[in-house]
């Protein structure tokens, strides 16, 4: 079979990329490896674990169950483009890192990512609303209990 | 792990996807959500030729009310369903069951009709099809067709969809007045797939006797299981304790679960019994007493 190239365009974080891709590759691939950011991980590859949560036009969504060339023409967000522009940390990040919500970190740029869209939605969320918008998040250092935390905290911050 | 090699084509027009499918027949696969087909081609467990994407055709998703039903786009995601408070209210078996599908990245993706047409026999939504005696649309280039969900469901991933159609239109019949619906399920984990769920219909009609009791199963067999006829003993009677009790009790002995490494098939049939009791008691009091 010929290789089968698309030509598309992506903005991410606000930024526009025009570049060609293979129908096959997945755009969490695309992240990584022609877009060279590689905050946004790669842990299952088959929608289980949620490393690789990124935003599709402001909503949640797995970057390993879509392919590069159905993200054309749509606005991606990942965890680079999380901080302020001046390189604060958005209240959540700050939240993860006061409260101890990550150890290896590697669950941790999707579930910024999954729990920053979750809070712009619902700023004082109760904690088993939390738990449930981290299901499918999968943390094997943390036990959750401090991520949980960290979110509760980031909530209040975020309401001022 | 990565799929293997493919063509894709974004179809532009509902005409377009099912002259592509036409074309390539089984070769070919519709990409909706993708939320269950590109796990299985990541895995490589499906190697489509050509994937034909619906994603972008105008009119495939949203809620349409028609005459005593409410028809929904095949493209119309989870998230869009749950978002939608009159949708739910009008249908709170699929309100209740919609926090039970996956997680929210995967409800942000994930369609009805990409659910119904992959059949999973442990996913909610089949189960709930049946129960709402919901009617689908599978189109052709040439033709159509309107298929019961009780037809629909041939086998495990297994639909009566021929390999040339499409399904384009999910038509759910509104509830009849005073009905009263439950959805319940148990799994391991919150999003997990159940070991067994229930969708319990119960209509009631003069001094509170019922006129008609809906059942079905999700994650017990090859398909969804309509157990209606377990209630066929409590038409026309009250429904109480005691009648619930020998419902469930029929309910069991109709369905025959596989077990798995999480579950035997005996404990699949108790806490179907279970599940039973309780979803009928809770569809009750939700007429009953009118909530």
């Amino acid at each position: 079979m010929d290789i089968d190239f698309h030509d598309i365009t992506v903005s991410v974080n606000g930024r526009k990329y025009q570049r060609r891709v293979e129908s096959r590759m997945l755009l969490s691939d695309f992240l990584r490896h022609d877009l060279a950011l590689a905050g946004t991980h790669v842990g299952c590859e088959h929608g289980v674990c949620g490393a690789c949560t990124i935003l599709l036009d402001g909503e949640p969504v797995r970057s390993c169950l879509m392919l590069a060339v159905q993200a054309k023409n749509h606005e991606i967000s990942t965890v680079e483009g999380l901080a302020n522009k001046d390189g604060g940390y958005h209240p959540l990040q700050q939240a993860m890192h006061d409260h101890h919500g990550l150890q290896c970190g590697y669950c941790t740029p999707g579930i910024l990512m999954t729990m920053t869209a979750f809070l712009d939605e619902n700023n004082s969320p109760s904690e088993d609303e939390v738990r449930e918008a981290l299901s499918g998040n999968l943390c094997r250092c943390t036990g959750y209990q401090n991520i949980v935390d960290a979110v509760m905290s980031a909530a209040t911050r975020m309401r001022g | 792990m990565k799929p293997a090699p493919f063509k894709y084509i974004a179809a532009s027009s509902v005409e377009h996807a099912l002259a592509l499918k036409a074309e390539h027949g089984d070769d070919a696969k519709f990409l909706a959500g993708g939320q269950s087909l590109l796990p299985a081609m990541n895995f490589r467990l499906a190697r489509p030729a050509v994937l034909i994407d619906i994603n972008g055709i105008e009119g495939l998703a949203g809620i349409r009310p028609s005459a005593g039903a409410t028809r929904v786009g095949p493209v119309t995601r989870y998230r869009a369903l749950q978002r939608d408070a009159a949708f739910t209210q009008a249908f709170p078996l699929i309100g209740e069951a919609l926090p039970h599908i996956a997680h929210p990245q995967i409800r942000n993706r994930g369609t009805i009709g990409g659910n119904l047409s992959h059949a999973d026999p442990a996913s909610e939504l089949p189960a709930i099809a049946l129960a709402l005696r919901a009617r689908l649309r599978a189109q052709a280039a040439n033709r159509q067709r309107w298929i019961e969900a009780s037809e629909f469901f041939a086998g495990a991933l297994t639909t009566d969809l021929q390999s040339d159609e499409m399904l384009t239109e999910i038509e759910l019949p509104l509830q009849k007045p005073r009905t009263g619906a439950c959805f319940m399920e148990i799994a391991r984990r919150r999003g997990d797939f159940a070991i067994v769920g229930v969708a319990a219909m119960v209509t009631l009609g003069d001094q509170n006797k019922c006129t008609e009791v809906r059942l079905a199963f999700c994650g017990v067999g090859e398909t969804p299981v309509d157990a209606s006829p377990a209630a066929d003993g409590v038409i026309g009677h009250q429904l109480t304790e005691e009648a619930i009790r020998d419902v469930a009790a029929s309910a069991q002995k109709m369905i025959e679960p596989g077990g798995s490494v999480h579950a035997t098939a005996d404990y699949q049939r108790h806490i179907a019994g279970v599940l039973t009791e309780r979803a009928l008691q809770t569809a009750y009091l939700r007429v009953h007493d009118g909530h």
